[in-house]
């Protein structure tokens, strides 16, 4: 991975965030400075001092991130009722995630929408998800012609069907976008937000060519009995008001050796997933076997989700 | 994309927190400005980088399991005994003792027998995957081996080769479980499952609720 971003202060000009944070601690002495800044709190009740005087999540240390972690269980008690259980699963070394849907194969059901909604902890009223299913005209790829409110039979006559979520670019333009290095690309290939640092700009939401990025307008209201317990702090966990979201290719469960919820809630068997570094893996086998396509080549994007027909 | 299109960045956030980062984030500025800059060190980054790792192969632990059926298939006579239990009969039970009919095929229905039946696989006889010398009470593979009903992807792959290839690959058919087997297992379904051996043609269903983005839902009451 390469050096830190910098990000620009009107004031300052470059210089890097925890530096500032540093800076500010060392001129009036952390204690004194979070005092001075405490009435700013006041304004709201979801955020506390220690919150926001936390380090990026990457320069915690673990003891550190344990104690965020357990502060985030205790508010999940409160705010939503559940007893939750907040982990951190790293990456494993050696392995870059890539997913393959087979689109002959898709038959448009959102079974997969449907499972990332209750897997993601997302929106009960609006019946939020990660993943969006284009019914399409068969003959071409044309999104504008695409519709994802489709209530009919599936397959329809002379449609097929494209879901399309997070595609975890290489190159990705929402990652160059954060203005405070909130979302990132993980060792592992996965694209991850910072809830906890995300200032909520929506300029990611902006710059991401495939609409994978939500914004929380509102609280997400979950009844308590349905929030998905196992929870990762940069995956499913509840998100607070305010910030930006996506899929993480369910990073608190495939960290553990486990599929995508989406995956084995697929019918059909339209979705494959793996290490592209294992030789041996199923998706490897795709990439190398079947024609691969991705969305908006020509952007440079470099997507790790690919898309391919059986004939 | 006939997607809702969010409405530009900048102004539209809920006040209260995020206002307050900002306002914190110009404090921090003042702070700095009176602070000495150059006196830190570099940035620490916890997370090592996956480039020097060489690939991740675990030996496998855990089995693919491929879900199979109990065995061969039972006859139901549409009739109930005494205790209100449906009456079943064993396929050799008729056929040990009929000659069987090479003329019977999927492509038009049976004229006197199995009726409901609903053939709609290519024009393939019956007698090119039933076993009718062990009375249908096994399949049979193109060169007359007998093949028990619990290995019928056999029979399947014998004419679908490019799918059971894909299948091998996990490219079809699908999978749940661990794609890490030194973690987990892996349960697989059958082609029979997805297919009815008789009318294979996957079947058209009712889509899940449509999904909504929360943004786009908000949008109206917002800006
Ligand atoms: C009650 C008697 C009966 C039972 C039990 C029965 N069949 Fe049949 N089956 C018939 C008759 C009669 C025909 C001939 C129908 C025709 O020629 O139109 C037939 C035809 C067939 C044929 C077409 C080829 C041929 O030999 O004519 C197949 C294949 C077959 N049966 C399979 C089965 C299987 C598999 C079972 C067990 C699940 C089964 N049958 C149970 C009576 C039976
Ligand atoms: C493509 C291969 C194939 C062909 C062709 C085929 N069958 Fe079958 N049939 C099977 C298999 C496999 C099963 C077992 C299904 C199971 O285990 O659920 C089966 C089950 C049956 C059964 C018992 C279950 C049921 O559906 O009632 C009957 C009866 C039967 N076949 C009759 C026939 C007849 C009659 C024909 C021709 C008109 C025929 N089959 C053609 C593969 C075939
Ligand atoms: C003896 C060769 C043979 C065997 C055995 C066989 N098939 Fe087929 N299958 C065919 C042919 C031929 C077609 C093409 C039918 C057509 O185009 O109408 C076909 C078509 C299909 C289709 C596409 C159907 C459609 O309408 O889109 C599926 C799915 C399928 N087979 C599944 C199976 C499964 C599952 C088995 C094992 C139980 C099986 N087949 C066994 C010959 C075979
Ligand atoms: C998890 C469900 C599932 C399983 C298991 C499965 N298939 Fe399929 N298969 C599908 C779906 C879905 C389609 C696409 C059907 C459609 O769009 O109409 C399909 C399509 C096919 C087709 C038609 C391809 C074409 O071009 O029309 C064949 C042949 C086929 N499958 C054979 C198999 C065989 C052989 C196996 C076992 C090795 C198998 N399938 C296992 C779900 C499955």
């Amino acid at each position: 991975m390469s050096e830190p971003k910098k990000f620009a202060l009107p004031v300052l000009g470059e210089v890097d965030r925890r530096t500032a944070l540093k800076a500010g601690a060392a001129t009036l002495g952390v204690t004194a400075w979070a005092a001075a800044i405490q009435p700013w709190f006041e304004w709201t009740t979801e955020l506390n001092v220690d919150e926001f005087l936390q380090k990026h999540y990457r320069e915690l240390t673990a003891e550190q991130k344990l104690a965020v972690f357990r502060h985030l269980e205790e508010d999940a008690k409160k705010q939503y009722g559940a007893d939750v259980h907040i982990s951190d699963p790293l990456p494993l070394p050696g392995v870059q995630y890539a997913y393959a849907l087979n689109l002959s194969i898709c038959i448009g059901c959102r079974k997969c929408a449907e499972a990332c909604h209750v897997e993601n902890n997302h929106d009960r009223p609006t019946h939020q998800s990660y993943i969006r299913v284009f019914e399409m005209q068969k003959g071409g790829i044309d999104f504008a012609k695409g519709d994802c409110h489709y209530d009919h039979p599936v397959p329809a006559p002379d449609k097929y069907y494209m879901p399309v979520q997070c595609q975890h670019c290489e190159n990705a333009p929402c990652v160059k976008a954060c203005p405070v290095e909130a979302t990132w690309a993980e060792p592992d290939g996965i694209v991850v937000v910072d809830y906890n640092w995300c200032i909520g700009c929506r300029y990611c939401e902006a710059a991401c060519p495939y609409h994978a990025r939500r914004f929380n307008w509102q609280k997400p209201e979950i009844p308590a009995d349905e929030v998905n317990p196992n929870q990762g702090y940069l995956s499913n966990r509840v998100r607070p008001q305010g910030v930006m979201e996506k899929c993480t290719f369910c990073l608190h469960r495939v960290r553990e050796g486990r599929m995508p919820a989406c995956l084995e809630a697929c019918p059909t068997g339209a979705r494959v997933f793996g290490n592209v570094l294992d030789p041996d893996s199923e998706i490897r086998w795709v990439l190398d076997n079947k024609r691969v396509f991705v969305l908006k080549e020509e952007l440079g994007t470099k997507p790790r989700f690919f898309y391919f027909f059986d004939k | 994309m006939s997607v809702e299109d969010p409405s530009p960045p900048a102004a539209a956030r809920p006040p209260g927190r995020l206002l307050a980062r900002f306002v914190l984030l110009a404090l921090v500025g003042v702070a700095l400005a009176v602070g000495a800059v150059a006196a830190f060190g570099p940035v620490r980054v916890a997370r090592p980088s996956a480039e020097v790792a060489l690939p991740y192969t675990p030996e496998p632990k855990f089995a693919v399991e491929i879900r199979k059926p109990a065995g061969p298939p039972v006859f139901h006579t549409g009739i109930k005994d005494a205790n209100g239990k449906s009456v079943t009969m064993a396929c050799a039970e008729c056929h040990k003792t009929r000659e069987p009919n090479a003329a019977n095929r999927l492509g038009r229905p049976m004229a006197f027998f199995h009726q409901a039946l609903k053939g709609q696989h290519g024009n393939l006889a019956c007698v090119a995957c039933h076993n009718s010398t062990e009375a249908n009470a096994s399949l049979r593979l193109a060169d007359g081996t007998s093949l028990p009903y619990t290995e019928v992807m056999q029979l399947c792959a014998q004419c679908h080769g490019p799918q059971y290839r894909s299948y091998q690959h996990g490219a079809h058919g699908g999978m749940a479980g661990y794609w890490d087997l030194s973690k987990g297992g892996r349960t697989r379904a059958n082609c029979v499952d997805c297919h009815n051996p008789h009318a294979p043609k996957y079947q058209p269903v009712q889509p899940a609720r449509a999904t909504n983005d929360r943004g786009a839902a908000k949008e109206t009451g917002h800006e």
